[in-house]
């Protein structure tokens, strides 16, 4: 109370100041780099308005449709024999598909981030090219070399060997189509890395293949768990390049979105909506686990590292 | 364990030109502190990496005692390196950490669980840092960082201790309580040691012996006393401490400078063109019939003040010299400097 006795005389003044700091304060609120409120406003609605129209009313759709006609329904068309033997071999395939790409990517990204070499750069740029390439165009390159008149199409049937229309062919496309993103999710985090926690392992006295284990693959393993997601949703969602392949034998070589796709044509829209709300639900599980492994290791990650 | 580098050549590019190393040789005695001392770019390190078995050299010998141990990989050498940035690995805690490298060894080799414990708690004892076994290398600071990286490398029985500008990352009174603290533990364990560094005064207080590098090759190797005192080329003379040179003339037992007479004698016999190099207080004003130099400049470093002096019969040429603090005088004022002391390099 003392104080503001003793300081009535300036009184005025003191309130001019606290005004022109408040001034300063607001101003400092809104920094250089931030649009002001109104701009703001409308560029969060007109990205949530595309999100909404784009990504979630589809998706709800999909759930929508597929159990439009009940549970059981729904629940008959996922148990039919044909629904059932697309659903195994697309989780065949992706069994067999994910775990060799997880090699390829793995020893990739230690080629190309621990070592230089020449045509380094070719290499990296192949690594890329299933990116660049049409899923059609990749399924056709399978049929021009191991179809019947393909390249090695004798040689295939003279020992009595299917590729195209059967397994072998479907598992190879969608290897190629999913290549790259175990690689490519390991290449920056593995190059950030640099080499210098195996030049100590190796003045230890550890071993390549101990250095590997107990090193290198500890600092990856965040970042290669997120590939090996982002890698098996894309295998068992692959169409284009398996279509090319798959002959659409039903019970045989249709996986599950060729199951899809054939069912919609047979306008049997539930039973579609039914096996495409299993794989969409496959998408929203890979987004999940992706979203907490962010939150959880976001530093190990190789995305995060690509974007410092 | 003695180390000797012989007539190490190594060439990054591949090619005849630059050599990250040019014929170098490198004897260190056993139990000996040797510093690798350079600017950057003198194949300091590279000389390190070649002993360490991490770089190939393109021809030479590496030799551990009477062992020639230039074909043999990183781990067979068994040395302990330290690295600049400690590199200790983060997945792992701290007693982890040194005690990897007894756990990488094969079953028939590897200390039973019990005495890696022991190993690993006798070690950070030695590197006080007991009680923080059980940290992760992010929770300690980058001293104790690179007390951990020591004790990592000493838990493997080195034959020899290799570090990389051990102290390069860490501000500066952490970097002088760690030399110290490193000296100790050098005395203690009497590992042959070798350091790399790109800091003169860590060289010259640490080591036994200092080999100074240039251009891929040594200048010169030495006690510290005799590296300051006597350098044997103008770039160490120039790198260690502070020097300028003046372009002199050895004559009739005498030096010239242009057409005054330095007050120095001409040992040995040379005679020619050349250089002579002066330490800050190697050259004194003098009242008594000095040669006339001209102040250019007066700086203040630290305890001491310095006067650039120029001779007009030199044109640009200018000397670093200290100037009494109660000696009064202006720059561009013309005062009498004496010679005391120099180093002439003919050539």
């Amino acid at each position: 109370m003392s104080e503001i006795i003793l300081d009535r005389q300036h009184a005025p003044d003191l309130g001019l100041a606290a005004k022109a700091r408040a001034k300063i304060r607001t101003r400092r609120a809104t920094p250089v780099t931030q649009d002001g409120p109104w701009l703001r406003a409308i560029l969060v609605t007109l990205a949530a308005a595309f999100l909404l129209f784009f990504l979630v009313l589809p998706l709800v759709a999909v759930f929508y449709e597929a159990l439009r006609g009940g549970i059981a329904t729904y629940f008959a068309a996922l148990t039919e024999p044909d629904a059932l033997s697309a659903i195994q071999l697309t989780l065949t395939v992706a069994a067999i598909a994910v775990p060799m790409n997880v090699l390829f990517g793995i020893a990739a990204a230690w080629a190309i981030a621990k070592f230089d070499f020449k045509g380094k750069s070719f290499l990296v740029t192949l690594i890329d090219l299933p990116f660049s390439v049409s899923p059609v165009v990749a399924g056709l390159i399978y049929v021009l070399l191991f179809g019947a008149q393909g390249l090695f199409g004798p040689f295939l049937q003279a020992h009595h060997i299917q590729v195209i229309f059967a397994i072998p062919g479907i598992v190879l496309a969608t290897v190629f189509v999913t290549f790259p993103y175990v690689a490519r999710e390991l290449i920056p985090l593995m190059e950030s890395q640099g080499t210098l926690d195996e030049e100590v392992a190796l003045t230890l006295g550890a071993s390549g293949w101990t250095t590997f284990w107990r090193v290198t693959l500890p600092n990856i393993k965040w970042a290669l768990l997120y590939g090996v997601l982002l890698c098996n949703a894309r295998a068992m969602g692959e169409f284009g390049a398996v279509s090319v392949v798959s002959g659409h034998i039903r019970g045989y070589t249709n996986t599950m979105p060729l199951h899809v796709e054939i069912l919609y044509n047979e306008y049997n829209i539930q039973a579609a909506f039914a096996v495409a709300s299993l794989l969409a639900l496959l998408a929203l599980v890979t987004l999940a686990t992706k979203t907490l492994l962010e939150i959880y290791f976001g530093e190990n990650l190789g995305g995060k590292a690509r974007r410092q | 364990m003695q180390v000797r580098a012989q007539n190490i050549i190594k060439r990054f590019d591949g090619g005849p030109g630059n050599a990250a190393l040019d014929d170098v040789s490198l004897d260190v005695g056993s139990g000996e502190l040797v510093a690798l001392l350079g600017p950057s770019g003198s194949g300091k390190t590279t000389l390190l990496r070649v002993i360490a078995g991490l770089e190939q050299a393109n021809s030479g010998q590496v030799f551990f005692g009477d062992e020639d141990a230039s074909q043999k990989s990183v781990q067979e050498r068994r040395v302990g390196f330290v690295f600049q940035n400690y590199a200790l690995f983060k997945h792992m805690t701290i007693a982890e950490n040194i005690a990897f490298g007894l756990e990488v060894r094969t079953r028939g080799t590897r200390p039973p669980k019990a005495e890696i414990k022991r190993r690993v708690l006798e070690l950070l004892d030695l590197v006080q840092l007991s009680g923080l076994d059980k940290r992760r290398p992010a929770q300690l600071s980058g001293g104790q960082r690179q007390r951990v990286a020591l004790a990592r490398a000493l838990a493997v029985e080195p034959k020899v201790l290799l570090l990389d500008e051990p102290f390069g990352a860490l501000d500066a009174k952490v970097r002088r309580d760690l030399r110290r603290w490193l000296r100790e533990i050098h005395d203690r364990t009497g590992h042959t040691t070798i350091f790399v560094t790109h800091d003169q005064d860590e060289a010259l207080e640490l080591a036994d012996r200092v080999a100074v590098l240039s251009k891929g090759k040594i200048e010169q190797i030495g006690t510290p006393d005799d590296i300051y005192d006597h350098p044997a080329t103008p770039f160490v003379h120039d790198f260690i401490g502070e020097a300028s040179s003046l372009p002199v003339v050895a004559r009739d037992g005498s030096f010239w400078l242009g057409a005054e007479r330095i007050g120095l004698p001409v040992l040995g016999g040379q005679a020619g063109q050349g250089r002579l190099f002066v330490r800050p207080q190697d050259v004194v004003f003098d009242q008594a019939g000095g040669i006339p130099a001209e102040v250019v400049a007066v700086r203040r470093t630290g305890a001491a003040r310095r006067a650039e002096i120029a001779f007009p019969a030199l044109g640009g040429e200018r000397v670093e010299i200290n100037a009494p603090a109660a000696l009064n005088f202006q720059p561009g004022e013309t005062l009498p400097v004496r010679f005391m002391r120099g180093t002439f390099y003919p050539g």
